[in-house]
């Protein structure tokens, strides 16, 4: 049975025309469950609208 | 006079620019050390002798011309692959790497300790393109614990750690983007200085997370991180983060006194994950500067979740192309973790970018009331080769993904820490001695008040 992200890896490796072969797909699909997971941790996160975002550090 | 392992960088300088030891036997005594033990250690992956000795023989030849040598006279060093360096492939712990042109230029920071007087005498062993806490390489093999040669050194700057700590180099370069200074710091028991983001240059050294890569000095005292990190100070037009700040000497400051310092400890998340021997590490710590307050910084473990997002996105943007062409060539492990970042939505990258910008925020308040945090580099000391998890309080826990998690949270906002290693039995484990933005002095100067209680120092190398 396929994985619930198995679908979003193959339109995802179309688009970025980003070949992933099948005997990579559990570990790539292990990592991005697990870069996901930390995303949503972030997400749940209420910022304010005004937030910029910081990509340089400068103090 | 001969130059001896536990010689510190300073001793050496000192005994070179006073005519006692000539530089060239400062460098040919590292290079035998070099080839006595790097067979054990691997930290090294490429020796640069016959460069090493001609630096050395123009150091000596400007000393007897009584010219001015500067502070790092004579003084052997070595940098992770990923550094510039002239005639060689800058690798960055990768096959695909071999087969760039060699660099015509020195990195900056290269450039900057050599007109200090310091000798290059190699290229450091990491773990590929710096995506990595253990210090392991599929291609080169592990450099390897120069305390227990079964046991990790720490990624990704894992050679400098090994190279350091095993006292071939009393001083080594390398990069720290979520904990690569101070995880290999504290499993090979020596002292790193991950600097303010954008204090150091950056300019000729493969990059991984841009918003996130730092450089900086390992060392096997104080004072010898403070010669390092000064004599590479400035600014760079070649890195465009790079501060224009003027330069702001820590080594004349480093001893005044700690007595007026607000010093407290990380709590919460930090005292959570980890093993006895870091508690016990912070604690000692803490004791000998009489630190008893307590500081919760929130929402530090979001604040790694969205510095891990970050990591793995943009190392992703960087080596795209090279996942497309040349994905058999990667350490599958690494590969198979770019190509997830890859595929992470652009909207949640954004949103961990601005909680970046609240979380630098709330630390700034913090720093208004405290001019020093202090936590545990690494949760537990340096687990064994190959280990993939580790067992704390009947939990097993994956080894890889919790080594950085008291890093991760202080290099998100880019703040200076200094590893002081605790030197604990069987093995030394590390402290981050954290400040506000651009006060490395004052991580210096409390790093070297609890060297000169004795609490924190580099041990000699037991497994060699």
């Amino acid at each position: 049975m396929a994985e619930p992200l198995d679908d979003y890896i193959d339109a995802v490796s179309k688009a970025l025309a980003l070949p992933v072969e099948e005997a990579w797909r559990p570990a790539v699909r292990a990592n991005l469950e697990v870069s996901l997971r930390l995303a949503r941790l972030v997400d749940e996160f209420a910022l304010p609208d005004e937030t910029e975002p910081a990509p340089i550090f400068t103090a | 006079m001969t130059s001896k392992p536990e010689m510190t960088a300073a001793e050496i300088a000192k005994a070179v620019a006073g005519g006692k030891m000539s530089a060239l036997d400062a460098t040919e005594a590292a290079l035998a050390r070099i080839k006595q033990h790097d067979g054990i250690l691997n930290s090294f992956t490429d020796v640069t002798a016959e460069r090493a000795r001609a630096k050395a023989r123009a150091v000596d030849a400007d000393i007897a011309a009584g010219k001015d040598v500067g502070p790092l006279a004579g003084v052997p060093f070595a940098v992770k692959n990923l550094f510039d360096v002239a005639g060689l492939p800058t690798r960055a712990g990768s096959k695909i790497n071999r087969d760039r042109a060699p660099a015509a230029r020195d990195a900056t920071l290269i450039e900057r300790m050599e007109a200090a007087g310091a000798v290059l005498v190699g290229a450091l062993n990491m773990g590929e393109y710096a995506y990595d806490f253990t210090g392991e390489n599929v291609h080169d093999g592990p450099s390897r614990n120069p305390h227990d040669t079964t046991r990790m050194t720490g990624g990704s700057s894992g050679g400098s750690g090994s190279a350091v700590g095993g006292a071939l180099v009393p001083i080594a370069l390398g990069s720290d983007t979520n904990g690569s200074i101070r995880v290999p710091s504290s499993f090979c028991g020596i002292f790193g200085l991950k600097p303010t983001y954008g204090r150091l240059s950056r300019a000729r050294s493969f990059p991984f997370v841009a918003s996130l890569d730092h450089l900086g000095p390992f060392a096997r005292s104080v004072a010898d991180l403070a010669l390092a990190y000064d004599a590479m100070q400035g600014p760079d037009a070649e890195d465009s983060a790079c501060t224009t700040r003027g330069l702001e000497p820590t080594l004349p400051l480093i001893a005044n006194p700690v007595s007026d310092l607000r010093i407290a400890i990380a709590g919460g998340y930090f005292q959570k994950n980890v093993f006895p021997e870091a508690v016990e590490a912070v604690s000692r710590v803490a004791k000998a500067l009489g630190a008893t307050r307590v500081v919760d910084i929130p929402e530090a473990a979001r604040a790694r979740a969205a510095a891990y997002v970050i990591s793995t996105t943009e190392g992703a943007s960087l080596h795209l192309d090279r996942l497309r062409q040349r994905a058999n060539d990667f350490d599958p492990a690494v590969r198979d973790r770019l190509i997830a970042g890859a595929m992470v939505p652009a909207a949640l990258v954004d949103r961990a970018q601005k909680f970046r910008r609240w979380y630098r925020a709330e630390l700034a308040k913090i720093f208004k009331s405290v001019d020093v945090l202090i936590a545990s580099a690494t949760p537990c000391t340096a687990p064994k080769l190959g280990q993939v998890n580790f067992n704390l309080d009947g939990v097993e826990l994956p080894v890889r993904a919790n080594i950085g998690i008291h890093t991760q949270p202080i290099s998100f906002i880019g703040l200076p820490v200094v590893a002081v290693p605790v030197p604990l039995e069987p093995l030394p484990i590390g402290v981050q001695i954290i400040a506000a933005p651009w006060r490395e002095d004052i991580a210096l100067r409390v790093a070297h008040a609890l060297e000169k209680m004795g609490v924190v120092s580099a041990p000699a190398p037991r497994g060699l």
